[in-house]
């Protein structure tokens, strides 16, 4: 939802530090998820990820969440999917070219990355192209297989 | 400016010491030369001859043309065929690619498909959304942005490899390019964005229209602030105006180009205002050429491509420097012909 999504990058310090206490929980649950296999989780995490990111991101499930590197404003919300920085069509409003009701989502990134501490350095960082075989996966258990070393 | 091996259609250029491709427009920009670009207006047509024709009115002033990919999202000939044609006669182009129309598939292999019929820059941008063309029921691609697409670019040319690490023989020797512009929301950001293009690998940089030349000084302070300055050569934006009307009607129809109110105000007042609108875009250019950092203009003329030579001769930034055109030199053709 438009207002939700909103309200997010507004509270984006906040949510930041909100998911950082999420993957570390996560990635202590590692030896469990091993357990019942991560195959196995696959769908049900998904769908609590999409219901979850969904209600408060608009998430797109892309599987390969970039929310703290973009002010928790979701780049796959942006027309072009732009993960990168804005189009250089962006309103004198700040809205967006194709959709001009929306404010453009890197408008929006760039807010709310000012107020996540190291926000302005990770929206520097170049972000690698889209691999499409992962939309619809869950992106937490993801990070959680990469974190303690395993194949994503 | 001449080079001794002037290029001869079908003949590649050396490459230079630390050039990364054999075109005339990276000699050019290398050389310290102002240089001097512009855009073809792509054919709705199968004819040849409509390409030669829409690039014979630059003949001697400009370094390089801009073979446009769907620009506006809308159809014409492509980027690719443009290029092709235009390197037949020895023209330096600028491919543009845009993510909208094509997947990195058909990305990778148009960067070396261009490569081959002698291609040597590449402009990698992300396009308008279809919504603006005249086929808005089309799907938009959009697989990789810009910045993707030139680090796609700079795998295949620097690492010799696809985005699949498959093994390419003969890497694409290309100039690689990306737009900017400083002029749309957020402006505080738009530096910020540069220097993450040249990270990616933009080499050289080709601006919106400029009409607001103290938004582009801060925009190139900042670039200058970040370290930019001698990391990525600048080519500004320009183009002429044609009345009051026109202006009002671009500023509030096409995403992205900011004209300020006093600019409408002096087209307005003028007597005759496509000649006052090459006279601003005359001034404009004197302005931009003394602010540090900017290497160049790129004059797009849209639909006014005949008024370029005018404005360029006009504005005196060739300092009597001929680009190479074919026929410009016939003795060099000849000798090189039969070397």
């Amino acid at each position: 939802m438009y207002a939700v999504r909103q309200w997010s990058v507004r509270h984006a310090r906040g949510l930041n530090t909100f998911y950082r206490g999420l993957e570390s929980v996560l990635v202590a649950l590692d030896p469990l998820f091993r357990r019942i296999g991560y195959e196995r989780l696959e769908r049900p995490a998904a769908r609590v990820e999409k219901m979850v990111k969904g209600l408060l991101f608009d998430c797109r499930m892309c599987g390969q969440c970039i929310l703290s590197s973009t002010g928790m404003s979701c780049p796959m919300n942006c027309p072009k999917n732009l993960r990168n920085g804005p189009c250089g069509g962006v309103r004198a409003n700040g809205h967006c070219e194709v959709r001009p009701e929306m404010k453009c989502v890197w408008v929006e990134a760039f807010a709310g990355s000012a107020r996540i501490p190291g926000g302005m350095d990770a929206l520097r960082t170049v972000q690698v192209a889209v691999d499409r075989r992962l939309q619809g996966r869950s992106s937490w258990l993801r990070v959680v297989r990469a974190r303690v070393g395993a194949a994503p | 400016m001449r080079f001794e091996d002037e290029p001869v259609p079908g003949y590649p250029l050396p490459i230079l010491p630390g050039h990364t491709s054999p075109g005339r427009f990276e000699r050019v920009l290398r050389a310290g030369q102002f240089a001097v670009t512009t855009e073809l207006d792509p054919p709705d047509s199968a004819d040849p001859e409509d390409v030669y024709r829409r690039a014979r009115v630059f003949d001697g002033y400009v370094d390089a043309i801009n073979a446009t990919d769907g620009s506006g999202a809308n159809c014409h000939m492509s980027s690719m065929a443009v290029c092709a044609l235009l390197t037949r006669m020895g023209y330096a182009p600028v491919m543009q690619i845009s993510c909208r129309d094509k997947n990195r598939i058909a990305i990778q292999g148009d960067i070396l498909g261009g490569a081959a019929m002698g291609v040597c820059n590449v402009l990698c941008l992300t396009g308008d959304g279809v919504q603006a063309g005249d086929h808005p029921q089309a799907l938009p691609v959009f697989d990789l942005d810009c910045m993707t697409l030139l680090e796609t670019a700079r795998t295949l040319r620097d690492e010799h490899r696809f985005l699949s690490g498959r093994k390419i023989t003969c890497a694409p020797r290309v100039l690689l390019g990306a737009a900017e512009n400083p002029f749309a929301q957020p402006t505080e950001w738009r530096a910020q964005r540069l220097a993450k293009k040249v990270a990616a690998g933009a080499q050289f940089i080709q601006t919106q229209w400029c009409y607001d030349v103290p938004l582009l000084r801060t925009f190139m302070r900042q670039v200058e602030d970040l370290g930019l300055n001698g990391k990525v050569f600048i080519l500004v934006g320009v183009g002429p105006l044609r009345s009051a009307k026109s202006a009002e009607w671009i500023r509030s129809h096409v995403p992205g180009v900011h004209i300020p109110d006093e600019v409408v105000k002096r087209m307005a007042g003028a007597a005759d205002p496509a000649a006052e609108g090459r006279l601003l875009c005359i001034d404009l250019i004197q302005e931009i050429r003394t602010i540090k950092g900017v290497h160049g203009v790129h004059v797009m003329a849209f639909r006014q491509e005949h008024t370029v030579a005018e404005i360029i001769e006009r504005s005196g930034v060739l300092n009597g420097r001929v680009p190479w055109y074919p026929g410009r030199d016939p003795q060099t053709n000849t000798s090189r012909m039969a070397s």
